[in-house]
């Protein structure tokens, strides 16, 4: 008789941060005192606290732990699952402004504003199990859509939802649908975009770690829908454990006559394959994932014909991104007007965002659109450590832009990124303090862009990398005014002439960090400085009199000789001679050098 | 990132070249295989050995050039291969706010290796990567598969002193 539950996180988060040795660690323990009849040990996906990780989640009572080491779980096992009596010190303890510990996990700042839709089986059950999908009204859809549904009739709900494209551009995934539908063409595909490419974004991989049938069982309600047979997933390589779940999930779902011909006794066949993806970004544009699916160069091709008219083969195609899918099987189960429910006038339902970058809270959050962005970081996010001040936020990835702080309570809906100059993408969210750069951001998403450049069009191949150049003079300081002019100028000409998405968004993060923050480009150029302190060649290294010991540390870690001083008197650096490689600073124990 | 042609001589032996016609066999008719064919040689050789792309040309009809067109286009296949100790450092966004830029700048200059290079005796290799997605723990990290998080560019040469 199974008396208490106990899940493990098996996302990429808390499998980087030794979950698995904590497995193992609780399984010999549990089997050593005889306990392996009484508790259940389950491999969840993705909780979403990713900072805390590994965690692991104790029922009936619902106990959280965090950061629990391999040395931990004797006592686990001992106080907590033998006798009864939680280990106080390993629970997770969330500070609330009268420092009261909750432990209640739907009751944290975290979880409480967050709303699960995508992610509703994140961390509750086993991916690797479809019994446990199914115990949650998994495939339910799939037979309601077979047996009570007409194609049209689908297509009709997904409209009425409101539902739109998770993967960054937002169009309505009803509609797309529709025109797929309208092709007439006796093979047609279902392709799902989970090549999730947008650094520092990791959504689509934990809907895939933790409910990897809920993407299976849209897929096969689409290809009901516009009459396919036959489905790829396109997904990232680096991405092992959401490759081996897919796997395991398609096979049990082919066992279960769930995918394979004759669904449910309906004569409806589909089935679907895996293709792995080799680390290209443009992959993640949909023309440009289906040359590779067809084992090419991943290079865009021109619009029209759109891929609902000719896409994978030359057939036609719809493609939709893993969060799209996973709110399918919601969404015919509840209808559309509970989907419509959520979220603001044009931005229905909710949206999965990977919190990164200068933020307590690092992890995966679920909002209902039209949350602030001032909720998500400070009150889900917890704030940003260190008692640094919130700088900007980055949304969209290298196709997104910068949020600054005076636009924090923004609510967070397609439209209105759009107007602010970044845009939803698929759901990054990196927050920076005081401490970072907005020149060297705005350098750092277009070297990625100019990496990522597949070569096809001038505008892009070209122009970003002219961008680039701009921006390197300007860090090294060899900057004049004019070149913020020929930045505009070229981003213009980049964003109206390129021929896929990657090119016409990819001057976005330099737009829109001139745009908000202009005076720190004008302080590189013209005073020749970094306010942040992060660009090099701008600059120098000092030691306070006041504080310097004369330990002479500094001077023996200077890789240039460029620091002098007698013992136990104050020190100096040459700023000709000096490097900036911060050495010195990294070394001084008095904290007496400083950097301006 | 642009790839370099390895240095290393190609040390392919029957067995694996025997795996890489069973692979090329096992694609035969199938729609669009080149992919998951580089993939899997890839894993036989630890990374593109020009020989075996020559053998993937032959036998499948594919002109040479296209196949190194495709392989050198994804920054997943390798032309060089991995070193005995080979590192990656994430250079996603979160990690890069997070400091990982310099943990990079510091690999490169103790190994005395430039990114995306093996050195000349095998043992070291580095890479930069895209997200890992263990943003939780930026920055980080990975030396042989194994995540080292939360890292600053004093724990450096700790690290590597462990695979020395």
């Amino acid at each position: 008789m199974i008396r208490t539950h106990v899940l493990i996180c098996g996302g990429t988060g808390c499998t980087s941060s030794g979950s698995m040795a904590l497995k193992d660690t609780l399984e010999k323990e549990l089997a050593a005192k005889g306990l392996t009849e009484e508790v259940k040990l389950v491999t969840t996906g993705c909780f979403g606290l990713c900072a805390l990780g590994p965690v692991m989640i104790v029922y009936p009572d619902g106990t959280f732990y965090s950061m629990v080491k391999p040395d931990d779980i004797p006592e686990i096992v001992e106080e907590h699952l033998l006798k009864g009596r939680p280990v106080t010190r390993l629970e997770y303890h969330e500070k609330t402004g009268d420092h009261h510990a909750v432990t209640s996990l739907s009751e944290t700042v975290f979880y409480k504003k967050q709303h699960r839709v995508a992610l509703r089986n994140c961390g509750v059950i086993n991916p690797e199990v479809i019994d446990e999908y199914i115990a949650v009204d998994g495939y339910q859809a799939l037979g309601k859509v077979l047996t009570e549904m007409k194609p049209e009739d689908v297509i009709q709900t997904l409209i009425d939802s409101g539902l739109r494209g998770r993967g960054g551009g937002g169009f309505p995934t009803g509609l797309k649908w529709k025109f797929a539908a309208a092709s007439q063409n006796e093979k047609k595909y279902v392709c799902c975009n989970a090549d999730e490419g947008d650094p520092g974004a990791f959504m689509d991989r934990s809907i895939l770690e933790g409910d990897p049938h809920a993407v299976l069982e849209a897929m096969a309600i689409a290809g009901y829908a516009i009459g396919a047979d036959e489905g790829y997933i396109y997904v990232r390589a680096e991405y092992p454990i959401a490759i081996h779940r897919l796997e395991i999930a398609i096979a049990q779902a082919r066992e279960y006559g769930l995918l394979g011909k004759d669904i449910f006794g309906t004569g409806f066949n589909f089935d679907i394959q895996l293709r792995l993806g080799a680390g290209a970004f443009v992959c993640g544009e949909e023309t440009a994932l289906m040359t590779s699916i067809e084992g090419n160069r991943g290079e865009p091709r021109p619009r029209p014909p759109f891929p609902a008219v000719k896409g994978l083969f030359q057939k036609p195609t719809i493609l939709n991104n893993v969060e799209t899918y996973a709110n399918i099987p919601q969404i015919i189960l509840k209808g559309a007007d509970w989907f419509a429910s959520m979220g603001t006038e044009k931005s229905k339902g909710t949206k999965v965002f990977a919190l990164g970058g200068k933020i307590t809270n690092t992890g995966l959050v679920e909002i209902p659109m039209g949350t602030t962005l001032r909720e998500v970081i400070e009150e889900i996010g917890g704030g940003i450590p260190n008692g640094r001040k919130f700088k900007a936020a980055q949304t969209g990835g290298p196709s997104g832009g910068c949020i600054p702080a005076s636009l924090i309570d923004t609510p967070i809906d397609y439209d209105n990124l759009i107007a602010i100059g970044s845009m939803m993408g698929s759901g990054g969210l990196i927050v920076m303090d005081e401490d970072n750069c907005m020149v060297d951001i705005a350098r750092f998403f277009l070297d990625f862009t100019v990496d990522e450049s597949c070569g096809k069009c001038t505008p892009c191949r070209i122009g970003t990398k002219r961008m680039l150049e701009i921006l390197d003079k300007i860090i090294a300081g060899k900057g004049e005014l004019e070149d913020l002019d020929r930045l505009e100028e070229l981003a213009h000409y980049i964003k109206s002439a390129s021929l896929c998405g990657l090119g016409q968004t990819a001057p976005n993060p330099v737009l829109s960090t001139l745009r908000y923050f202009r005076d720190e480009y004008v302080a590189h150029v013209v005073d020749k400085k970094c306010p942040a302190g992060v660009c090099k060649h701008l600059l120098t290294y000092t030691i306070d009199p006041e504080k310097c010991k004369g330990c002479t540390a500094c001077a023996r870690v200077c890789p240039a000789g460029a620091i002098s001083g007698s013992v136990k008197t104050p020190h100096v650096i040459d700023a000709k001679k000096c490097l900036k490689c911060g050495a010195c600073m990294t070394k001084c124990k008095f904290g007496a050098i400083e950097k301006k | 990132m642009k790839k370099k042609l390895t240095t290393v001589e190609f040390r392919g032996t029957k067995q694996q070249e025997e795996q890489l016609l069973a692979i090329i066999e096992k694609y035969r008719g199938v729609q669009g295989a080149m992919m998951p064919i580089l993939q899997q040689t890839q894993e036989v050789y630890g990374y593109l050995p020009v020989e075996a792309m020559r053998i993937i040309a032959e036998k499948t009809g594919k002109p040479l050039e296209e196949i190194f067109g495709i392989a050198s286009f994804y920054s997943q296949f390798s032309l060089n291969p991995k070193g005995e100790v080979s590192i990656a450092v994430c250079l996603g966004t979160a990690c890069y706010v997070k400091g990982s830029g310099d943990l990079f700048k510091k690999i490169e200059e103790v190994l005395g290796l430039e990114g995306g290079g093996t050195s000349s005796d095998g043992k070291y290799s580095l890479e930069a990567t895209r997200c890992i997605g263990a943003c939780g723990l930026a920055p980080v990290l990975t030396v042989n598969g194994t995540v080292y998080g939360r890292l600053g560019v004093g724990d450096i040469e700790g690290i590597l002193a462990q695979y020395k």
